[in-house]
């Protein structure tokens, strides 16, 4: 069965209607992305899927027992507060020593344990909020716009290691994102919303939709076909690097 | 022992600091240091009520103390801007304070124990209630120790681990209520927040983690009690202010040393 699925799904907020009519679910081990401009309600969404939103019509039915691992947007931590890496995955709950190695591991930053949170890089801190969602060992992985002030090629680099995670644990990845075109490559599918469901399909069959198209224009499909080229194949590290950068070029 | 007034002073400082070293941290990371001023500044306006109506100091100054914090949340989120609901009530607070003291009239009131404190005059039963009152602040922040850091490091984050960061931010102004009301003899009104902020401070040079921040504060703290006590007791200087200096000196010393420290990597 699906992990998450909503049905006819309405949200009204301050008397505003945010969201109508939306259904949508999501099964095992698939990679989905939620585009849409600002304001087309596409967090909100991501919110009434977590629970975090009651919906005012329609239903979202979670799967008993789902555990969700949720990475946010960029989290501030004041300078004033000291924390170190290894600290920071132990809260509110401790777990082991081993736990956070793992987690760190598939996270892409094996050494960082030690430093502190507010020394790190955007894609290291990226990549340590990723280690936390992974410490429960979810069923789903949750991305709400989880590379807002990485670049191009952070961002890109930060993708990929959500499909090596999603590789490596056999996890769902529901994301949401504006960055178009870096997203949709490295997902089975993709939903466009603006209030309701516009169009969603493969990336391929969203960047060609008319409606697509005319919320977002003809412009990103370019680099979508660049990017879906990197998808295709597996690279090493290294010359994954050179080739984002060229992409990005 | 507790006949002698040097060590009853000396009791009722590190009493003080046992509460205001982690509190102090949580002020500090929350960056509620003006907040703790503006609190603390209704005490005096307390110490008017407990006379008026006949109830202890440290009843009328903690019933102030959190009707203080509650008017100033309530201000804030009404439209005003923080630092300006603060830098009115924190005023407005003293002055009213100092208003309500001069209409009692026929109590004949220290103003300056209350504003600078008087740790020398502290009896067996101030005693009591300072190490009730810490001990009670410590026990709220320890044992709600992480879900306070979490929520403290980001509300979305605590939410998101069933955390409810509103309960938080009661529990930590409930603790600085209690605080101010049993630090009040010890260093007065006006240098409360200086025992709360200056040590946490020192301590972020040295800290690695939230937790070794507050033990390092603890440690710096008792250190400027005892340290004050020493100095005041060797130069005849006021003995909160002066406690207040050492700790201030330690902060300069740990800057120092940090600074040393970068220039030789």
């Amino acid at each position: 069965m699906s992990l998450i699925t909503a049905k006819g799904t309405g949200i009204r907020l301050g008397g505003r209607t945010i969201l109508s009519n939306v259904d949508f679910s999501i099964a095992p081990g698939e990679i989905v992305t939620i585009v849409g401009p600002n304001g087309s309600g596409k967090s909100t969404l991501l919110r009434a899927l977590l629970g975090a939103v009651a919906p005012s019509s329609g239903t979202v039915v979670r799967k008993p027992g789902l555990r969700i691992g949720y990475v946010p947007q960029k989290l501030h931590i004041d300078p004033s507060l000291p924390m170190t890496v290894q600290r920071f995955l132990n809260l509110p709950d401790r777990v082991s020593k081993k736990q956070v190695r793992a987690a760190l591991e598939q996270a892409g930053v094996p050494e960082i344990a030690d430093r502190q949170m507010t020394n790190l890089s955007g894609g290291q801190f990226q990549r340590v909020l990723l280690a936390r969602a992974l410490l429960c060992n979810p069923d789903i992985l949750v991305l709400d716009e989880a590379t807002q002030g990485l670049d191009q090629r952070g961002s890109a680099a930060f993708y990929q290691q959500i499909a090596e995670v999603r590789g490596a644990i056999g996890c769902a990845v529901l994301m949401v994102s504006h960055e178009l075109h870096v997203v949709m490559a490295a997902s089975d599918r993709v939903v466009c919303i603006n209030g309701h469901i516009c169009c969603e399909g493969t990336p391929e069959v969203v960047a060609t939709a008319p409606e697509y198209r005319a919320l977002f224009g003809t412009g990103t499909q370019g680099a979508l076909a660049l990017y879906r080229h990197d998808h295709n194949h597996s690279h090493d590290h290294g010359h994954h690097h050179d080739h984002h950068h060229e992409a990005a070029e | 022992m507790l006949d002698d007034f040097l060590v009853r002073a000396a009791l009722a400082g590190l009493g003080v600091m046992i509460a205001a070293a982690p509190l102090g941290c949580f002020v500090v990371w929350r960056r509620m240091a003006y907040f703790g001023d503006a609190v603390s500044h209704a005490a005096i306006l307390g110490v008017a009520l407990s006379f008026g109506f006949q109830i202890s100091i440290f009843a009328g100054v903690l019933v102030m103390a959190v009707g203080m914090a509650l008017l100033l949340n309530l201000l804030s989120s009404r439209g005003h801007s923080y630092d300006a609901a603060l830098g009115v009530l924190a005023h407005s607070a003293l002055a009213a304070g100092l208003v309500a003291v001069s209409l009692l009239g026929t109590v004949r009131i220290d103003l300056m124990a209350f504003l600078f404190g008087d740790i020398l005059a502290v009896d067996r039963g101030e005693l009591g209630v300072i190490w009730a009152g810490g001990a009670v602040v410590l026990g709220l922040i320890l044992s709600r120790w992480n879900a306070l850091l979490t929520a403290t490091l980001n509300p979305d984050l605590a939410h998101a681990s069933g955390i409810n960061p509103k309960r938080a931010d009661l529990v930590i102004t409930l603790a600085l209520a209690i605080t101010i009301a049993v630090a009040l003899k010890v260093v007065g009104a006006l240098l409360i927040s200086a025992l709360l902020i200056i040590p946490a401070a020192t301590a972020r040079v040295a800290a690695r983690t939230p937790e070794a921040m507050a033990i390092i504060a603890a440690a710096l703290g008792a250190v400027s009690v005892l340290g004050g006590l020493w100095v005041s007791f060797q130069l005849d200087t006021p003995t909160g202010p002066t406690i207040v200096c050492v700790a201030a000196g330690l902060f300069a010393l740990g800057n120092i040393a940090q600074a040393v420290r970068g220039a030789a990597r």
